[in-house]
């Protein structure tokens, strides 16, 4: 009989638990919704701020965000997806080259993406930047700055892990057996893998992207000092130009605005777009992702 | 019709594209740990900056103060007398660092007990997108959330002399630091044979028996690496503790005093400070630590997870 409370109290524990991550999860949420809900309008959407921050809508920021996801997108998905194919179909489990890129695409997940910010004023902006401003521009100052380029750059090395697991385990699902009928019909490696397995994998590419953009968009930490602004009169339009960007504003707005209460409805709204847009992402991720894995299971 | 030559020489290209991604991914870690320790490397050998900073004042007691009332841990990068103890931020890292996983953990670790112990099929589907989406939210977006609204909440209920602190930066953090515990323990738990649970069933144990005096300890190893990753996030996180924490670098082990951290120290000052000034060098000395360490722990929570690995299998599923 003992034994019997003992018991229900410790898997009461554990339901406790649960229930209070939903509820933190739902304060969170709910907040943010309630505060922010009459303040996403269209012309918050589509106009630019006015009057210190305090009026007017967030289209720069919204448009400074979709660039650099863009961006970083172009840089980020081919080359996790070729490490992806190396890793499931061309790696040879005992090479030297399979155990270090292994090793170091887990290390790269475990870094803290304000190091990330750091390497990308160092590399990027500072070394890159820089050789190309003395080569092409005669050592003015073009280049060798923070701006759009860098920062997309440096936010495509933080997402490549995402990318790198997500393509990874869509590869692993093909199943053995169509590599196999591919190699009877006497088709290469090449043939095999990239008719085959990649045009079955289609969905985990799919996945991996929207991961990415969808970590990249929320990351602010390794975008302070590599081209975000606080305010920007014009859209970027170049490369090199610097930017507006969601997060950036939810921080700069929070921290370092001179009349808090003014800008906190702006606040909101800036929030829940950012909070819908990466809720988005990650749900069309998810989603695809758990069919993925069903139509994994039913293949076996 | 492509000729053979042809065919064999595009195979040959493909595959030498597929293998230099996999050097890039490799190059990637070894230049952001070369880019970052370049800049570095001045705090260490300098002449020029050892005028305005040495190891000595990172890291041992300094005569700040007025001699009636000594400073010896002061991180005041930007006055007449620079000071660049990095005490005070270690402290408060460790501070902000202790309170996220004493919020997280039990939590994330009876949560993750729950959904593959006690939980129904459909719950347990249920509540990993659940914990995924916890997962996605953005970290600048918790931040503003512990800025807001949890700091006015714990203010009310608890009358902090400070409103931002370490523990309502803890709680933001352990919101972030959740999922990471959960995900990792969750797959370790599920990992471990159905026998084992049965032979404990067999010998008459409860469900309550089975999961804390048998699954448990045998996943324990990649439960101990779920803590340890989710230790090195939270040592790395900025946004949360950024916003949160107060940022003020007070040396004490009160919880309810304003911290600052490693990594928002990073974020507060690199962007007004002077290219190449020592100031500057410190800073990135800092990031070189803080790479250090969740290096380190990376490659704990890695072993740990194949310790899990070699312990199971051969195990009879």
């Amino acid at each position: 009989m003992k034994l019997r409370i003992a018991d229900r109290a410790f898997v009461g524990l554990t339901v406790l638990a649960v229930l209070l991550i939903l509820a933190m999860l739902a304060a969170v949420i709910g907040n943010i919704v309630v505060n922010g809900w009459e303040q996403v309008t269209w012309e918050f959407l589509t106009a630019a701020p006015t009057q210190g921050m305090t009026k007017g809508g967030i289209f720069p920021a919204i448009y400074g965000t979709v660039l650099l996801v863009l961006l970083m997108t172009i840089f980020v998905v081919p080359l996790g997806v070729c490490v992806a194919i190396y890793f499931s179909e061309y790696a040879d489990r005992e090479s030297w080259l399979y155990r270090w890129s292994r090793q170091a695409v887990n290390n790269l997940a475990g870094v803290p993406s304000i190091v990330f910010g750091l390497f990308g004023l160092g590399f990027f902006v500072q070394f890159v930047g820089g050789a190309i401003d003395d080569a092409f521009f005669g050592a003015r100052l073009t280049y060798g700055q923070p701006a759009l380029i860098w920062a997309a750059l440096t936010m495509a090395v933080l997402t490549l892990p995402v990318v790198i697991v997500s393509v990874e385990e869509a590869l692993r699902a093909v199943p053995q057996s169509y590599r196999d009928a591919s190699y009877a019909l006497g088709a290469t490696r090449n043939q095999t893998v990239f008719r085959v397995v990649v045009p079955q994998a289609l969905s985990g590419l799919l996945t991996g992207g929207i991961l990415a953009v969808s970590r990249g968009a929320g990351e602010v930490a390794p975008i302070l000092f590599v081209g975000a602004a606080y305010y920007l009169p014009q859209l970027p339009s170049r490369l090199n130009d610097q930017f507006m960007e969601l997060g950036y504003h939810i921080y700069v707005l929070s921290t370092q605005s001179p009349d808090v209460e003014a800008t906190k409805p702006l606040l909101y709204g800036t929030v829940l777009v950012l909070l819908l847009l990466t809720f988005l992402l990650n749900v069309t991720a998810i989603a695809i992702r758990s069919r993925l894995r069903m139509k994994a299971a039913s293949l076996r | 019709m492509a000729s053979r030559a042809q065919h064999r020489w595009k195979d040959w290209l493909i595959e030498r594209v597929i293998y230099l991604a996999a050097v890039v991914a490799i190059s990637l870690i070894i230049l952001i740990f070369l880019f970052v320790g370049r800049e570095a490397l001045p705090v260490l050998i300098s002449a020029e900056v050892h005028e305005e900073v040495t190891l000595d004042n990172l890291l041992l007691a300094q005569e700040y103060g007025t001699p009636g009332a000594r400073l010896p841990y002061v991180w005041q990068p930007v006055s007449e007398v620079p000071k660049y103890s990095l005490m005070p931020l270690f402290l408060g890292t460790l501070k902000v660092t202790l309170m996220a996983m004493l919020f997280a953990t039990p939590l994330a670790i009876a949560a993750a007990i729950y959904t593959t112990e006690f939980a129904p099929r459909w719950l347990r589907e249920a509540i990993k997108p659940v914990v995924e989406l916890l997962a996605g939210i953005p970290s600048v977006v918790l931040g503003f959330f512990a800025l807001i609204v949890l700091a006015s909440w714990l203010q009310d209920v608890f009358r902090f002399d400070f409103r931002l602190n370490a523990i309502n930066a803890g709680i933001a953090l352990g919101l972030a630091v959740i999922p990471i515990i959960y995900t990792i323990s969750e797959d370790a738990l599920s990992a471990v044979p159905r026998s084992y649970r049965n032979a404990a069933y067999a010998l008459g144990a409860s469900p309550w028996q089975a999961a804390w005096g048998v699954v448990l300890p045998a996943a324990l190893p990649g439960v101990f690496a779920g803590v340890v990753l989710g230790f090195g996030r939270a040592v790395g996180e900025t946004m949360i503790v950024l916003m949160a924490s107060g940022n003020a670098a007070i040396t004490s082990w009160n919880f309810a005093e304003s911290v600052r951290t490693l990594s928002a120290t990073i974020a507060a000052e690199l962007a007004e400070v002077v290219f190449g000034s020592a100031h500057y060098h410190v800073l990135f000395l800092i990031g070189t630590l803080l790479f250090a360490i969740t290096f380190v722990l990376n490659w704990l929570g890695a072993q740990m997870v194949g310790r899990l690995r070699r312990r199971l299998t051969g195990a009879v599923r």
